[in-house]
Formats: structure tokens, C-alpha cells, sequence
């Protein structure tokens, strides 16, 4: 049986109210239900949901007929030789009961119920252990969550620290959380709002001035008056001065604000770059490195520049319609009405084509990341395309990439286009209300001619603002969907999450502790339940097929990925308290594929201990049988490396690798096929290097190649995820079990299955070069 | 070692399992069907399994078994896989992810909750492939095959 639920509550829940008057009429007198399941498909795995009860009588499973409603019910009482059985496979959970090895009942159920489910086949076993032995069934105190140690009560099925997830759909006010990065700035913000005012209040001043120019001095003068000269300059300067004022303010706020935008955005990037560096390897496997880095470079930068262009130009548009409005009303509020009345019809129109816009630039953003997605695939890997000379074919992915880009930008530029000539269209015609009703008032002498020019000066510079603030939403829609997409990345809870009270460990003596432990991937379950204890110093092989799960078991103990279920302590303390860069400092990687930062060997191999010494490296270096070959490099230590090494073979970045793990003088060593991809001549120095290694260190080992494995202390087998042999191996030699066939076929030289796929056997191989 | 379905016997064990018999006498509990192109090619290419994963026989076609062990990999397939087909969406709670999806698929009505655009998998031009947060994987065989409404609302995460 599964070893899992070992770990879950067995307090009974209450039932769901549709199923409560349908059990309660089906219990006998004295029965009592002790826990229940939902069961969400039928034997041809439909969606159907039915009933399972555990009493302390009989196991109940109850079906509702579809028209009446009625609902039918088969029983199983209970027997010794009865037993419930639960597996899963393919996102499908599957519970079978057996009388004695007959199956007499199966249920199918996804694994959204999979929690209760483990419950439920224990509370069963409960039941079955009590009418054996005549004792009562103990009640374990509730456990925390099994993935995060969250405390939960006895009915959560999903632990809320987990399942926090799901959260409100963001929109545009996912904009509003950028306050968080710009609060620092908050006086620079304020004081580039007043500068803001001031300027503003300064551009209104002109057209205030054409109504005595207009009134006291032209008019007059068409009527036979002549000009008053003082009154004229005094007007002019008036005009000079205001428009002087109005540009010293703009620059001083413009300055300001851009500055404080640019720092926004230097942090949103920093910051979600440091997120995201914390994230576990599975955040990693499920993306696509094009998509990450447009998000981090491309769309902090267009909220940087919303910010400092679009969102300041709006702000100032705004005051500008408010101030308008305020002197328009206060010369005369009848004509100001009727300026006003084409707004609220412009800002229905905004609205009107808003969301349109909204997903179509969602859209362009993601069909953009796929266009630099395929670039991301192709140039990695530019070496099998050209192998295989697919260069066409690659084109015109490329090109078909593009062509997607192209549809989603026509279809929204239709929209689009339209939008624009619109609202000039109704400024016009505003413009012309304004006229019209303007002569209308002067022909009654309610206005002024100065009054009317005036008011056309100030509506012709406030639609024209409203023209580009109709702008507003196509830019407010990017950067929200900007903010959206790295916001995304922040709210990513690591799901190998910070203790939340971290336990220290004083003095690492490297024994390790599995217990229980489970694994699942997705929907495959990738670590059935795996018991081993390691002690200080041992070194242990693991064997076994490509796929039987060493790897994963290895990214478990590196916590590069957290159990499922069960638990890995060090020194008696599950690795989950344990901080975690505090934890992995204890751990030298060597991989099989060792990656190399560009920078010189000797930053490479201080790369986990960047404040060594000179003569730490090279002590390292020496052990690791890699400084020779160092020396006969033209620059020595100082010698540049890049991405993968270029230049350098494979044994040879290998033997820098280990130099690495050595000169972090890990307590734990995991050796990850570290001699798999290279001769067997450089194998003999990579293994002279590890020996080194090797000493006094609590050492992991895979190899496919179990010669490699001589001087481990135990091999472990492994076999579909879990452990089918422990020993050495004479022990197991004599045993003529699995590593015996396993060192027979490797021996007579005709084994297929290790060789032919020994480097995809964990499912985070690949990513785990990233993180030696 | 590959064998073709002269060469063995199944039939269903008292313990629900599927129980292959070699030409040789080899007796194995727990066989099981897998398809090799569960997707693209259905019906092409059945391999049968030991409960050890290795490939016991190989059935280049469904339809070449004999009726009995016909019936009976087929009754085990549809136990064993499970990758509903989406026929209409009735209702998305969010158009930004996580999202909870009402949908109506060929194995009923179901919810599905798709913690990012990444699950959604483009298998083809037309075909898509959704997993939901619990590892189910969804089916859409042909987007244009789907009403109007469901498309639209697709689309917007597409």
C-alpha cells in the first residue's frame, strides 16, 4: 500500500450537503461514517461523481442515477482479507479492493482528490486493523503539509499555503502595484506633481491675455479708437513671460520625473531578476528562456518609458482639462457647457475601444515571444541545424513566426486606425458647436468677440491634448499587460519554498536520511518511496537503468525539487528547515556536462567561493589533476572561457569542474555521471581527481559505467523509483539479483538499455547544468 | 524478443490485471497497453508492456487482433488513458492566469485550472494541448471546430 498516507490526518470531514441526506438514509442503526470520498469518474474514466463511505461496518459506494436522481448504492462488508489498493497513473488515480487477491471493485478518480484519496484508503486499512485486532481506531494528531510544512486542520485537503496561487485576475490595476518600487521616490514624485501644477497653470496663461488684447485693444481700435501702446507691451510681455515660465517648469518636471522613472525601472528589472534566480528548477523547466528575458529586458522597459513618457504627458493632460474647464466655467459657463459637451463622448469611445485594444496587445506581446522564442531554440543549437542542414526549415519557422506577428498587428491595427481620425473628427465638431453657439451669444451680446477667442484658443490646445490622451489607453493597456507578465514572475511562490523558521546547523557531519520519500513530476510519479540512510563519510553508488530515477533522486537531495512525500534530513534535520543557500553550501555538484561562465578558469573554478585565494585555487586546481593543463594554456589561470568552454575539452572543463566542488570543501559530494561523457584515458585522470575528492565526504555517486563505482562503500539499485538493492559489490555480485545482470550485461559489453540513453534518465538533467 | 499476437495468449487475471502468456510459457502479470502515438496516430502502432516497462509485443494496428484480445486491450486503454476532448468552453473565471475553466468534453462536464498560458501546448496549426494545474491533459483536436464562443474565449489566450 502506498506509503504516503502515513503522513495524512484520519479525522472525518463533513460531507458535502447534496450527499448528506443520501448517506444518512443508507446508514444502518449504530453504524456511524467514518470518512468518505468523492469519486469524479466512472470505469470509462467519464466524469461522473459518486460516493465512497467508510462505516464502521462496510464500505459504501453510492452512484447517482442521471434522470431520477435516485440514487443506487453496492456494499462491502467488511473482512480480513480485504484491502484497498491506490495507484496513479497519467493523471488518473486508481482505487481497487481486493478480497484476498481477487479484485472484486475498481474506482477511477483525477488527481485533484488525490489528498483524500490517500486518506480515505487509510481510514479503510483502520477500519479493516480494528475489526482484526478488536481495537479501537487511534486518531493521529493532524500533520502539517507534506509539501511546505504549513500546519493544516483536519479537513484541508490542499494546503493554503501551497494552494495560494489562485488570486484575482490582474487588469489595469496590476499598474497600481508598481507603487510598491515607486514608493522610495515618493518626495521626488511629489515634487515633480507641483512642478507639474505650476507648469501647466503657466501654459493657460496666453489665451487668459487674448481677451483684453482682443477686447481693450483691437476691437476698440477697428471702432476708430487708437492703440494703447503701455497696454499692448504690457500684454505682449505678459505672453513672453508666461510662455518662459511655462518652459522652465516643464523642463525642471519633465528632468525629475523621467529620472525617478528610469530608477523604477532599474529596480522592477533588479528585483524581479533576483526573484526569479530564486525560483525552483522546476519554475525553470516549464519556461522558455526567449520568453524570460523579454520579460525582464523588453517590458520593464516599456513600463519605464509609460511611466516617464505617456503616463506624465496624461497626468499633465488632465490638469490641463481640469484647469480649462475651471476658467472656461468661470468666464462664461453656458458657452463652457457647451465646449465641454463633446468630452464625455470622446471618453465613451475611449472606453468603447479599450478592451478591444487590450487583448489584441496581449496578443502581439505573446506572439512576440515566440517570434525570440524560436531564435532562443535555434541559436543554442545551431550546430544540429546545421548538421542536418535545416537551415530552410528553421527560416521559415522563423518566418511563419513572424507572419503570426504580422496577422495579430493588421487585425489590431484596423481597430486602431480607426480610433484615431475618429476623435479628430469629433474635435471638429466641437469645434464647430463652439463657433456656432459663440456667434449665436456675441450676435445677443451675452459674450464678448475677446471672450469667443479666447475660448476657441483654449478648446483647440485642449482636443488637441484630448486627441493624444486617446493614446492613453492604447499605452496604459501595454504596459498593464507589461506589468502583468513580470508581476507573474513575482508572484511565483518558490515551490521549494524558505523555511519560515530556519534551523542552523552548527557542525555538518554529512549523514543523510531518506525517508519515505516520494517524488511526482507533473503526472508521473518519478520516486515511489525511497528509504535510505547514508552515513558521514560513506560513499554510496547509485545503479540502475536510465529513467529508475537517480537523477531525480539526486535534485531531491540537492533540494533542487522538494518531495512530494516522505522527507530528507541532514543530521537529523529535514532539509526543508534548513536555509537553503545555508543548506547547499554543503553540497559539491559535479555534473556531467559541467557549465563554464565566461570569465577566466580561475573565476570559474572560485565561482562558489569568489573571496579564494590565489593559492586555494590552484591548490584546488592540483587536486583536481587540472593544473597542468592549465599551465600550458597561453594566459594560464587568467585564460578566458566561454559560455561552454569553447576551447576546452571535455575531460578538461570536467577537471575544472571539480575543482569547484573541491574548493568549496563540501561536507556532501554528488557526482552526476561525471566521467560519462569522456574517454576512458581521461577517465582515469578524472577518477584520479575525484579520488581526492572523494576522501572524508559523505559522496553520491551515479555512473553508468559501474567500474567507476569501485571504491563506493554501498550501491544502491534502483528501479523504477524505488530501491530494489543495497550492498557492496561482492554482496550483491553473490545476491545474483538486478546489479548483477545490470554488471553482466555492462561486463560481456552487449548492454543496450544503460548506455543508449544515459543522459536523460533524471527529468532535470538539463536544467541542473545551470546550477553547478 | 518483439512478438506479434500469434505468439501469446491474454487474458484477464482474477486480480483485474491483464495477464500475457508467451509462446515459451512465459507467464506476465500486470501487461499493459500503450499507444505509441497517443495523439497523432491512435490506432497505429500498440505496444504491450510488462508491468517492468519492457515492450512485450508490439500490434501494428488495433484492428489486425483477434476479437477477444481486441476487446480486451482495448477495455484496458480505456482505463488507462485519459485525455478528454474539450468540445465547447462554457465559461473562463479570469482571462489572466490562474483561471478556472467550465468546459464540456467528450468524457463530460469538467473543470480545468490552468495555472499559465505556458500549459496550453500547440501540437499542431490546429490542435492544441491544455494541462490543467493537476496534471490532466486536455484535447483540443480542432480548434475550428469549436462554436463560436469557445473560440473566442480560447482566443484570448492564445
Amino acid at each position: 500500500m502506498n506509503k504516503q498516507i502515513q503522513h495524512l490526518n484520519s479525522a472525518p470531514k463533513p460531507l458535502p450537503d447534496d450527499w448528506q441526506t443520501i448517506v444518512s438514509a443508507r446508514l444502518m442503526n449504530a453504524e456511524t461514517m467514518h470518512g468518505w470520498l468523492e469519486i469524479n469518474l466512472d470505469n470509462r474514466l467519464h466524469f461522473k461523481k459518486s460516493l465512497l463511505v467508510v462505516t464502521n461496518q462496510r464500505l459504501l459506494h453510492i452512484e447517482l442515477q442521471a434522470l431520477d436522481s435516485a440514487a443506487q448504492s453496492i456494499e462491502f462488508q467488511y473482512g480480513a482479507n480485504l484491502k484497498l489498493n491506490y495507484h496513479d497513473h497519467a493523471g488518473v488515480g486508481k482505487i481497487e479492493l481486493f478480497e484476498e487477491e481477487k479484485r472484486i471493485a475498481y474506482w477511477f478518480l483525477t488527481l485533484e482528490n488525490n489528498t483524500a484519496a490517500l486518506r480515505f484508503v487509510k481510514q479503510f486499512a483502520q477500519q479493516i486493523t480494528s475489526l482484526v485486532t478488536g481495537q479501537a481506531i487511534s486518531i493521529e494528531p493532524t500533520e502539517p503539509c507534506p509539501k511546505c510544512q504549513f500546519p493544516m486542520t483536519a479537513d484541508q485537503d490542499e494546503c493554503p499555503q501551497c494552494s495560494r496561487t489562485l488570486d484575482a485576475p490582474p487588469s489595469t490595476w496590476t499598474l497600481f502595484r508598481l507603487w510598491r518600487f515607486a514608493k522610495p521616490y515618493q518626495w521626488q514624485l511629489l515634487a515633480g506633481f507641483l512642478l507639474m501644477l505650476a507648469s501647466t497653470a503657466a501654459t493657460l496663461v496666453p489665451p487668459y491675455l487674448t481677451i483684453p488684447l482682443m477686447d481693450k485693444v483691437l476691437i476698440p481700435y477697428q471702432n476708430g479708437v487708437p492703440i494703447d501702446k503701455g497696454l499692448v507691451s504690457l500684454l505682449l510681455i505678459g505672453l513672453l513671460g508666461s510662455a518662459l515660465l511655462a518652459w522652465s517648469l516643464g523642463w525642471a518636471r519633465t528632468y525629475i520625473l523621467a529620472l525617478v522613472s528610469e530608477r523604477i525601472g532599474a529596480d522592477l528589472r533588479t528585483i524581479t531578476y533576483e526573484h526569479l534566480l530564486r525560483l525552483s528548477l522546476e519554475y525553470f523547466g516549464g519556461k522558455r528562456t526567449g520568453d524570460l528575458m523579454a520579460r525582464i529586458g523588453s517590458e520593464s522597459d516599456r513600463i519605464c518609458v509609460f511611466l516617464s513618457l505617456h503616463l506624465l504627458d496624461f497626468a499633465t493632460d488632465v490638469l490641463m482639462i481640469i484647469m480649462t474647464a475651471a476658467i472656461l466655467i468661470s468666464i462664461n459657463a453656458k458657452l463652457a457647457l457647451i465646449t465641454l459637451l463633446p468630452l464625455p463622448i470622446i471618453a465613451w469611445m475611449i472606453h468603447l475601444v479599450r478592451d478591444r485594444l487590450r487583448t489584441g496587445f496581449e496578443k502581439i506581446d505573446r506572439v512576440w515571444s515566440q517570434v525570440s522564442n524560436v531564435l532562443a531554440d535555434t541559436i543554442p543549437g545551431i550546430r544540429v541545424v546545421k548538421a542536418f542542414a535545416q537551415e530552410n526549415r528553421e527560416a521559415t519557422r522563423f518566418r511563419e513566426a513572424n507572419q503570426q506577428n504580422l496577422i495579430v498587428n493588421d487585425r489590431i491595427n484596423k481597430i486602431w486606425s480607426l480610433f484615431s481620425p475618429s476623435v479628430t473628427l469629433l474635435t471638429e465638431i466641437g469645434l464647430l458647436l463652439v463657433w456656432a453657439f459663440g456667434i449665436w451669444q456675441v450676435s445677443r451680446n451675452e459674450i464678448s468677440v475677446g471672450v469667443l477667442t479666447a475660448f476657441l484658443a483654449y478648446i483647440s490646445r485642449f482636443y488637441t491634448r484630448l486627441d493624444s490622451m486617446s493614446r492613453i489607453v492604447s499605452v496604459t493597456q501595454k504596459a498593464a499587460s507589461g506589468a502583468k507578465r513580470i508581476f507573474d514572475i513575482l508572484d511565483h511562490v518558490s515551490s521549494v519554498p524558505e523555511a519560515t523558521n530556519p534551523v542552523h546547523l552548527e557542525k555538518v557531519t554529512g549523514k543523510i536520511e531518506i525517508t519515505n520519500a516520494g517524488f511526482r513530476y507533473g503526472n508521473r510519479t518519478v520516486i515511489k518511496s525511497i528509504n535510505l540512510t547514508i552515513q558521514p563519510g560513506e560513499m554510496i553508488g547509485l545503479v540502475g537503468h536510465s529513467g529508475s530515477g537517480k537523477s531525480t533522486l539526486v535534485n531531491l537531495m540537492c533540494r533542487f525539487y522538494d518531495v512530494s512525500s516522505g522527507s530528507i534530513s541532514l543530521d537529523g534535520v529535514n532539509i526543508r528547515s534548513l536555509p537553503i543557500s545555508e543548506y547547499r553550501r554543503n553540497i559539491g555538484l559535479v555534473l556531467q556536462d559541467p557549465f563554464l561562465f565566461f570569465g577566466s578558469i580561475a573565476d570559474n573554478i572560485a565561482y562558489g567561493k569568489p573571496d579564494a585565494s590565489r593559492a586555494e585555487i590552484v591548490a584546488a586546481a592540483r587536486a583536481a589533476h587540472a593544473h597542468e593543463f592549465i599551465l600550458r594554456l597561453p594566459h594560464g589561470y587568467d585564460s578566458l572561457v566561454g559560455e561552454r568552454g569553447h576551447g576546452l575539452s571535455g575531460g578538461e572543463r570536467q577537471r575544472i569542474s571539480i575543482a569547484r566542488a573541491l574548493l568549496i570543501d563540501p561536507h556532501i559530494l554528488i557526482l552526476d555521471e561525471a566521467t560519462a561523457s569522456v574517454d576512458t584515458e581521461t577517465e582515469k585522470e578524472i577518477q584520479k581527481a575525484l579520488d581526492n575528492l572523494v576522501q572524508g565526504r559523505t559522496t553520491i555517486a551515479i555512473a553508468h559505467r559501474l567500474s567507476t563505482l569501485h571504491k563506493a562503500n554501498r550501491l544502491v539499485v534502483l528501479d523504477q523509483g524505488e530501491v530494489v538493492e543495497i550492498g557492496s559489490h561482492d554482496e550483491l555480485m553473490a545476491k545474483e539479483g538486478a546489479y548483477y545482470r545490470l554488471y553482466q550485461a555492462q561486463a560481456r559489453n552487449v548492454d543496450t538499455d544503460l548506455d543508449d540513453l544515459s543522459s536523460e534518465d533524471g527529468i532535470a538533467s538539463k536544467e541542473m547544468n545551470t546550477s553547478s | 524478443m518483439k512478438q506479434t499476437f500469434e505468439d501469446f495468449k491474454l487474458i484477464r487475471n482474477p486480480a483485474g490485471q491483464l495477464q500475457l502468456t508467451t509462446r515459451s510459457n512465459e507467464v506476465h502479470n500486470g501487461v499493459y497497453p500503450v499507444r505509441a502515438f497517443p495523439i497523432s496516430a491512435t490506432d497505429e502502432g500498440l505496444s504491450l508492456m510488462s508491468r517492468e516497462g519492457h515492450e512485450l509485443a508490439w500490434i501494428n494496428q488495433l484492428s489486425e487482433l483477434p476479437e477477444e484480445i481486441r476487446a480486451l486491450v482495448a477495455e484496458e486503454l480505456t482505463q488507462r488513458e485519459f485525455m478528454p476532448e474539450i468540445h465547447r468552453i462554457i465559461h473562463v473565471s479570469s482571462f489572466a492566469t490562474p483561471s478556472t475553466w467550465q468546459l464540456m468534453t467528450n468524457r463530460g462536464e469538467a473543470t480545468l485550472t490552468l495555472k499559465s498560458e505556458d500549459h496550453i501546448r500547440r501540437l499542431t496549426h490546429t490542435s492544441l494541448l491544455i494541462s490543467d494545474s493537476h496534471g490532466i491533459d486536455f484535447l483540443i483536436p480542432e480548434i475550428d471546430k469549436l462554436d463560436k464562443p469557445s473560440r473566442k474565449l480560447l482566443d484570448r489566450f492564445l
